[in-house]
């Protein structure tokens, strides 16, 4: 199975990386871009029996390593067989 | 007094912090390999600087999972000194033995600087040779030391006296132009609550000998020192 993880800055932390990047797409005239927060994407294969086993490890995975929940926030997609 | 300075991939500052404790200060320090499982009998354990694990992942992620973190946890469940320095800070956060967390500076590029910072609470082991608002000049060199915690963590941690050192300007006043990365209440190093557990962003190992700079970097030490008689 593949799993899909989104790792985001938590909100209310300050996100210098997102701030550049909202700077620089403004003076590149996108002058509708309101915000812009930069975050993480990691792609994990995994065997596990089912897609509910799937999930519970990898909200382990998420708690243990992949996120710190001090400064971050997550959600991950488990596709498929 | 017996030191353990532990080395992982990529430990930077493990020489020189050995070098400040052997040479300059006299102590019995020994290098500690992160994948040793004891401490070999050192009654501090120094995390020291650098980019272990090259920083994949957060800076200390990594490091946190290393065999030698089980038995430093251990050892400061019991009360054991352990000092972390810069990405030593960083692994000490990840693993939980002290609270908060270090982000991108704010000025998202990497410091390299001399900074002044005042002693807030000098009844540790950490700073008790320190007097009360004294001003340390310290070296920082680093790209994530922004401090973060919750505010309401932030709250009980001065509460209790928690921040030991602060980024403050040559009067000794916290200023936003003194805060070299952006962190909260200007903060450059804190302790656990039961004041057995340290982490600072600046270099105490790099400032032991006034030739080289400035010594000021000994207070910390020296405390320690004075704190396990």
């Amino acid at each position: 199975m593949l799993v899909k993880v989104f790792i985001t800055p938590r909100k209310g932390i300050l996100d210098p990386q997102g701030r550049a990047v909202e700077g620089s797409l403004k003076s590149l005239g996108f002058n509708g871009v309101a915000s812009v927060r930069v975050g993480r994407y990691i792609t994990i294969e995994i065997d596990a029996p089912s897609k509910d086993a799937a999930t519970a490890a990898v909200g382990k995975m998420c708690d243990q390593l992949l996120a710190n929940p001090n400064i971050e926030d997550y959600r991950f997609e488990v596709d498929g067989e | 007094m017996k030191w353990g300075v532990v080395r992982f991939p990529g430990s930077l500052d493990d020489g020189d912090a050995l070098h400040a404790l052997r040479n300059v200060l006299g102590q019995d320090a020994a290098m500690l390999w992160h994948k040793d499982e004891t401490l070999a009998g050192a009654e501090c354990v120094v995390l020291p600087g650098g980019f272990s694990y090259g920083d994949y992942l957060r800076c200390g992620a990594i490091a946190r999972f290393s065999p030698i973190m089980k038995s430093v946890a251990h050892f400061a469940a019991d009360g054991g000194l352990v000092i972390g320095i810069c990405n030593g800070f960083q692994i000490l956060c990840e693993a939980h033995l002290l609270p908060g967390a270090l982000m991108r500076n704010r000025s998202l590029s990497f410091i390299c600087d001399v900074v002044n910072v005042r002693v807030d609470n000098t009844r540790t082991p950490f700073t008790r040779t320190a007097h009360e608002g004294e001003i340390l000049r310290l070296p920082i060199k680093h790209g994530e030391g922004c401090y973060v915690a919750p505010a309401d963590d932030l709250a009980q941690m001065e509460e209790r006296g928690q921040v030991l050192l602060r980024y403050v300007d040559e009067a000794g006043v916290e200023t936003d132009a003194a805060n070299p990365n952006g962190s909260m209440r200007s903060i450059a190093g804190v302790a656990n609550d039961r004041f057995n557990v340290f982490g600072l962003m600046p270099h105490p190992e790099h400032a032991v000998e006034k030739m080289l700079g400035g010594d000021h970097g000994r207070r910390i030490f020296e405390s320690i020192i004075e704190a396990a008689r």
